[in-house]
Formats: C-alpha cells, sequence, structure tokens
C-alpha cells in the first residue's frame, strides 16, 4: 500500500502579520512548523504503517525552508519526502494550493490513500484536502474520526458529521482529512533523526508538472480575494435551564448525547 | 489550647471590618480541609474574606486581643494540612486579595498581592515578556501560598525555588502591626533576613499582604526530551551525565508508566508514548532554536549511552502540552484511581535516588501497599504516595505508619530533609521534630513566640 500524507508549514505563532495589500501572511522572520491537524494524518498514516503495512510520502507545498517539516516527518517515521517548491507556486489560494498538490500526487503517482489533516491553523479553511480529490477524481470523505479497518481494495472510516457519525466504505484509490484526536502524534525521535540526517527530499517545480500553464498556479492561479481578514469574537455561548421546571439531569443527559460527549 | 470562642460581637466586629464574613452553615465545606483530607476535617467558626494590608492588621489586631486563633489561607491546595484551622477560631482567607500592582520590566520584578494565582502570574508575566521561574505543579495554588510553603517545583534545578524570588514584602504580624521588607533591589545585606523568615513559615509567623517577585527575561525557546528507558535505575543512571554536561536543564522529571497511564485515565487522554517503563522528561530553555539544537544532540547522546530506548522531541506548544498536560495531572490521577491516599515529599541527596526508589519498590512488597511515585529526578525531590485501595481502615493506617516511618527514617539516613517542597502543615510536624532534634526546634519556637507570644497565628502547624 502506499499512502501520502499532505502537509504543510504554518507559523510557530498566532501572532502573525497580513500584508494589507494581498492578505497573504507574512511568514518572513517567524518561527514555523508543521501544521498541528496534519500530524494527526501522519500519524493516522503511521499507524496504518504499522498495521497493514504501506510506504509512506509526506508531500508539501512552501518555499524552500519547509524541508525542515519533511525532515520532521521523516523524525515521526515516514518513508519518503517530496516539497513542490517554486516561487510560481506563491500566493496560493485553496483552489490552485489544492491544484498544485494533485499536481504534485499525479506525478509521483500510484497512491492507493491519500491521507490530510483537517484544517491548517493559518488558512483555516479545511477545504485543500476535499479540493485535492476532486481535482484527482477520486472519492473522499472528510471530517474521519476512526479507521474502521483497511481491506484489500477499500477502507472503511467512520466519518463525524454534524449531528450522526456515518460508517463509510471506499475503494481505492482515495482521500481522507482526518479529525484531531483521531490518534495521538508521536513524538519525533532522535533516533530517527541521526538515521534521516542525510535522507533525501525530492524538489518538484512546476515545471515538473502535467499542466505548465502558469496562470494556473500561484497568486494569478488563485480567485479568492481577501477582502478583510480579522480575530473572530470569543464565543461565549451557554444555555442555562431552571431546574425546578424541569428535569436537569435529563436535559444534561440529551445535550451531552447531541454533542457526542457520550 | 486556651483560645476563645468567636462570640455574636466579634462576629459583628469582623463583619464590620472585613469585605465578607460567613459563619456555620454558610461555610463551604472545603474551607474545614485542604486537598488531604486524611489529614483530618476542621470547620473554622468564622471565615473572613479580607482586601487589603489594613484589613488584615484590624483582624489580627483584634483576634490577638481577643485570643481568637487566626488560620491564613489561599486557594487551600496545600498537602500537609497547613491551611486548615486546627482549632476552629478564624479562617482568613486571602484568596479575594487577587491583584497584580505592578510589572516593573526595568527592575525585572512584579508586585502583587498573595492571592494571586501561580498561572495568573505565569501567564501575565510572559504577556509582559518575562519569565517567573518557579513553576509549581499546582497551578491554581496562591503566590501566598507558594511563598509560605517555599514552593519548589519543576524548573528548582536551573532557576531555585521561590524563596530565589522573594525580593520584597508587606507582612501583618499578630499583633497587627505592618512591617515592610526589601524591595525592588537585588542585593540586600541588611540585617537579619526576615524575609527568608517568613518564607517558608507556612502562616504562623506573620501574614503577607504584598509581595515584590523577581523576575527575569522571558526565554526566546523552551522545549523538552521525552526519554524512554527500560528501567528507572537505568534513568537514574543518566541523570548526573546529564547534569554535567553544561547543558543546564530546566527540569529533570522521572515517571513511570503505571503513573502515566493514571493520568490518561483521569484526563481521558493519550500519552506521546507509553512504550517503556520508565521515563525522564528533560526541560532546556535559551535564545534560539539553533542552541537548543545543539543541547538536544549532546543530550540525546548522553541519555543513548546510558541505555535510553530512544529520545523524543516535544517542540511545539501542542506537543508539551500532550505530555505536560498528563505530567500535572499525577497528582490528582493517582488520588482518583484510589480510596484514600497518603503523601511523602523527601527530597534526598541526588546520588541516592536510585536507593531510595528501590527501598520504595521494596516496602510496596513487604508492606502490601501499593505506593506511585513522581519527582524531580534534578534535584533528588520524591514523591510517593502511598493507596489505600480496598484495605480496611485498621490495616490501611497500620502499613501507612510502617511505610512513612520507614520512608523518613531511610531519608534521614540518606542525608535527606522530611519535606522538598509541600511543607510541613500539622501532618508531618512530628517527623519534623523527629528529623530536626530537640535544639533546633527549641530555636523554632522560640523565633514563633518572638513573633507570635500568645500563639494566634496558625497554631499547631511546622512546630
Amino acid at each position: 500500500m502506499k499512502i501520502a500524507v499532505c502537509i504543510k508549514q504554518v507559523p510557530g505563532t498566532m501572532q502573525v502579520d497580513i500584508d494589507p495589500d494581498t492578505g497573504v501572511l507574512q511568514r518572513a522572520g517567524i518561527s514555523a512548523k508543521m501544521n498541528p491537524y496534519d500530524l494527526y494524518a501522519l500519524e493516522t498514516a503511521l499507524r496504518l504503517k504499522q498495521q497493514v503495512g504501506a510506504h509512506v510520502t509526506a508531500i508539501t507545498m512552501g518555499p524552500p525552508q519547509a524541508q525542515a517539516i519533511i525532515k520532521e516527518a521523516y523524525m515521526m517515521g515516514a518513508d519518503e519526502g517530496v516539497i513542490l517548491s517554486d516561487t510560481r507556486f506563491a500566493g496560493a489560494d485553496v483552489l490552485a494550493t489544492s491544484y498544485t498538490l494533485a499536481g504534485g500526487l499525479s506525478k509521483l503517482g500510484g497512491f492507493d490513500l491519500i491521507i490530510c489533516g483537517k484544517q491548517t491553523t493559518d488558512g483555516d479553511t479545511a477545504q485543500v484536502g476535499p479540493a485535492i480529490a476532486e481535482h484527482l477524481n477520486i472519492p473522499h470523505v472528510a471530517w474521519v474520526k476512526t479507521i474502521e479497518h483497511m481491506e484489500e481494495k477499500s477502507i472503511v472510516v467512520e466519518q463525524n458529521m454534524e449531528d450522526s457519525l456515518e460508517v463509510v466504505r471506499m475503494s481505492y484509490p482515495c482521500l481522507i482529512s482526518v479529525e484531531k484526536d483521531i490518534y495521538t502524534p508521536r513524538l519525533p525521535s532522535y533516533l530517527n533523526k541521526k538515521k534521516t540526517r542525510n535522507k533525501q527530499i525530492s524538489v518538484l517545480t512546476l515545471d515538473d508538472l502535467s499542466d505548465q500553464s502558469e496562470e494556473n498556479y500561484g497568486l494569478s492561479g488563485s480567485p479568492t480575494q481577501v477582502e478583510r481578514v480579522f480575530s473572530p469574537q470569543p464565543r461565549d455561548d451557554h444555555t442555562t435551564w431552571d431546574c425546578e421546571q424541569v428535569d436537569g439531569a435529563e436535559l444534561l443527559y440529551d445535550l451531552l448525547a447531541t454533542e457526542k460527549f457520550i | 489550647m486556651p483560645y476563645n470562642k468567636v462570640a455574636e460581637q466579634d462576629i459583628d466586629y469582623l463583619r464590620s471590618i472585613a469585605d465578607r464574613a460567613f459563619i456555620g452553615a454558610d461555610i463551604h465545606e472545603d474551607f474545614s480541609h485542604d486537598e488531604m483530607t486524611i489529614y483530618g476535617v476542621h470547620m473554622p467558626e468564622i471565615v473572613v474574606e479580607v482586601k487589603s494590608t489594613e484589613q488584615v492588621s484590624a483582624v489580627l489586631k483584634y483576634a490577638n486581643e481577643r485570643g481568637i486563633p487566626v488560620t491564613p489561607r489561599g486557594s487551600g491546595t496545600g498537602l500537609c494540612g497547613g491551611a486548615v484551622a486546627l482549632y476552629g477560631g478564624i479562617l482568613l482567607s486571602l484568596a479575594q486579595m487577587d491583584n497584580i500592582i505592578e510589572f516593573d520590566n526595568d527592575n525585572f520584578c512584579v508586585t502583587l498581592q498573595p492571592g494571586v494565582l501561580l498561572m495568573t502570574l505565569a501567564e501575565q508575566s510572559i504577556a509582559h515578556d518575562m519569565m517567573y521561574p518557579p513553576e509549581p505543579g499546582e497551578k491554581s495554588a496562591t503566590i501566598g501560598g507558594n511563598v509560605m510553603t517555599n514552593a519548589g517545583g519543576m524548573r528548582a534545578i536551573k532557576y531555585g525555588v521561590t524563596r530565589d524570588y522573594v525580593l520584597g514584602l508587606t507582612a501583618v504580624l499578630p499583633n497587627g502591626n505592618v512591617i515592610t521588607l526589601g524591595g525592588k533591589v537585588v542585593k540586600n545585606s541588611s540585617g537579619y533576613s526576615l524575609i527568608d523568615l517568613l518564607v517558608g513559615s507556612e502562616g504562623t509567623l506573620a501574614v503577607v499582604t504584598e509581595l515584590t517577585l523577581k523576575l527575569i527575561p522571558l526565554p526566546g525557546v523552551s522545549l523538552s526530551l521525552l526519554v524512554p528507558f527500560d528501567s528507572l535505575s537505568k534513568s537514574f543512571n543518566a541523570v548526573p551525565k546529564i547534569l554535567q554536561s553544561r547543558t543546564n536543564p530546566t527540569a529533570v522529571e522521572f515517571m513511570q508508566r503505571e503513573v502515566i497511564e493514571a493520568a490518561e485515565q483521569y484526563l481521558g487522554l493519550h500519552f506521546p508514548d507509553k512504550s517503556a517503563p520508565a521515563y525522564l522528561l528533560l526541560t532546556f530553555d535559551g535564545n534560539t532554536r539553533t542552541e537548543l539544537d545543539t543541547t538536544i544532540d549532546k543530550v540525546a547522546e548522553i541519555c543513548l549511552s546510558c541505555g535510553a530506548n530512544d529520545v523524543f522531541i516535544s517542540d511545539t506548544q501542542e506537543r508539551q502540552e500532550s505530555i505536560w498536560k498528563a505530567r500535572g495531572a499525577f497528582l490528582e490521577a493517582i488520588k482518583t484511581s484510589t480510596t484514600d491516599m497518603d503523601e511523602c515529599d523527601v527530597v534526598v541527596p541526588r546520588t541516592k535516588l536510585a536507593s531510595f526508589m528501590e527501598l520504595v519498590d521494596t516496602l510496596e512488597t513487604s508492606h502490601g501497599l501499593r505506593l506511585r511515585s513522581f519527582g524531580h529526578a534534578g534535584d533528588g525531590n520524591l514523591h510517593i504516595y502511598l493507596c489505600k485501595d480496598g484495605l480496611s481502615e485498621s490495616e490501611w493506617e497500620k502499613r501507612c505508619a510502617a511505610v512513612m516511618d520507614s520512608l523518613y527514617i531511610s531519608s534521614a539516613q540518606m542525608g535527606g530533609q522530611i519535606s522538598g517542597e509541600h511543607g510541613v502543615g500539622h501532618a508531618k510536624s512530628h517527623y519534623l521534630a523527629e528529623s530536626l532534634g530537640d535544639d533546633a526546634i527549641a530555636l523554632m519556637r522560640g523565633i514563633k513566640h518572638t513573633f507570635d507570644p500568645k500563639n494566634i497565628l496558625n497554631p499547631g502547624k511546622v512546630c
């Protein structure tokens, strides 16, 4: 089995300035890390590797310094790493990013399963995973909270819908984006760091992809216009029950059940 | 002890000077104990909430004149019964004195009231680009309580303990007089260090109402290494080598799989690694990641040469949380795993740590009592928890006493002390007396008498 995991380098802090003209994050000079949600995707792949045997490729799109997260993926146990890096990819929105990643995945070829994190901590759209699958014309399931089991030609997963859980069987090749906490991500290993110190990271540029039209990539391939970027207001949703009038325990039980805590 | 009971006129007077005062059924049950109900439950006659030095002064002056005992209290998170009103009387709650008065970035200090929570101080210091280095595990403790027990915590090995950060304070003596000691000064050779006498005095000498604490510039980067070993003894063998390596760790903690699993169950989350029976958890801080990368390589090689199975790197907020959240819940997790428990907070020379933990293993088997431990491998401070589980009350008391005696006797023989950071309270005072001997205890009692001749302030504690 061949598994690809899409990962992204994001700012290591929430204090990031935004370019007032383009709405693009100004990443220069700030610390960076692997998108925390992608750690769950990578962990899922590594668990499947342990359970059924698989070759795990970590793939990212970003500037050359994003190689750091590929090295980190090696330290966690990934077998191969690829970076899509080209100045012509810069400033990409969901459409251009997913198109570029899909192009890279097609170029590499042969993946049975592609795993993405739920979303990133910088873009927060949660759309890149499903969009990759659409570009590749393969089935996909988002919000996967459990891998039920792997079969020879398909995977069975549990999908966390707003108000229900749905069990889905999907044929390979397919894509899943996994929920936070599907597994606890392992920590990077120093022994793996030593072992993979000189391990190669493949670099793909636009010249390697089948679609060579520059206008489909980067800022020029991004129809998204950022009108305004702002921090959302903290939510203070709460419910108050007058338990002299109603059965509080029952209400609480129903609410916990609805929210799937029990 | 011949104390007066709190009468109607006392209640009226105390209500006239304090913000709030509760009596009888209005007193919350929490005020009758700290985290360790095993040491007894004692209801105060009145709980007085104060908000200012003046109010504290008025309460103490009145209580001193009337011969009513006063027990100062912060969050009540102590582990030795130090903030429990053994003789009833007034429980003086300082929890509402929770204002941070000033962060002084030029003098690297903060001035605050004693009821500020440790977690608030830590967060606010970071927001001001500084750090309050002591890091006791109980973040909901008040800073006043920390000062009164000279709380230590996980960063003691690099940064020292609470005592090392108290630059100045305002305190109210039992007769109601107010004294101010120290200040925003780095050095102080001005007579006997009364500050040092008050730090760790567990509310028996005076009531601290304002503190000036030293802060340091906030380190740019901090990360942890989680190091799995096949045995605890192997992990202890690595500790001196790590400490000698000039890498200057901020924390060197040890933990065992059983305690990690208890924390997982308690918190409902999964620890990132459970492959080994024993772990060291090391933390380092510095200005840049590049600087720390050199440290990681050096320390990791030392650990591997001492038989570590691997060295895991925790270098992001999420990873740190996945480890430290569990580490922070160890005490509560063990507490929840059993029907009742007792605790031993000995500190031994670091070189004796392995021998002491071997003794703990032996005692667990020979007395048939489940023991769970974790602690600070870097400074020799151990937390050993004796779990009652399904034992009958009489059997529990018998085994518990026997194990406790063995632990304290062995600690003394190894050159240790009875408390590393939790204090003495009333629960450990007999062990303190045995440990220090008559002369030292007589000196302590003399000091107590000088401060508090009528013995109204937190009576029955320490000595």
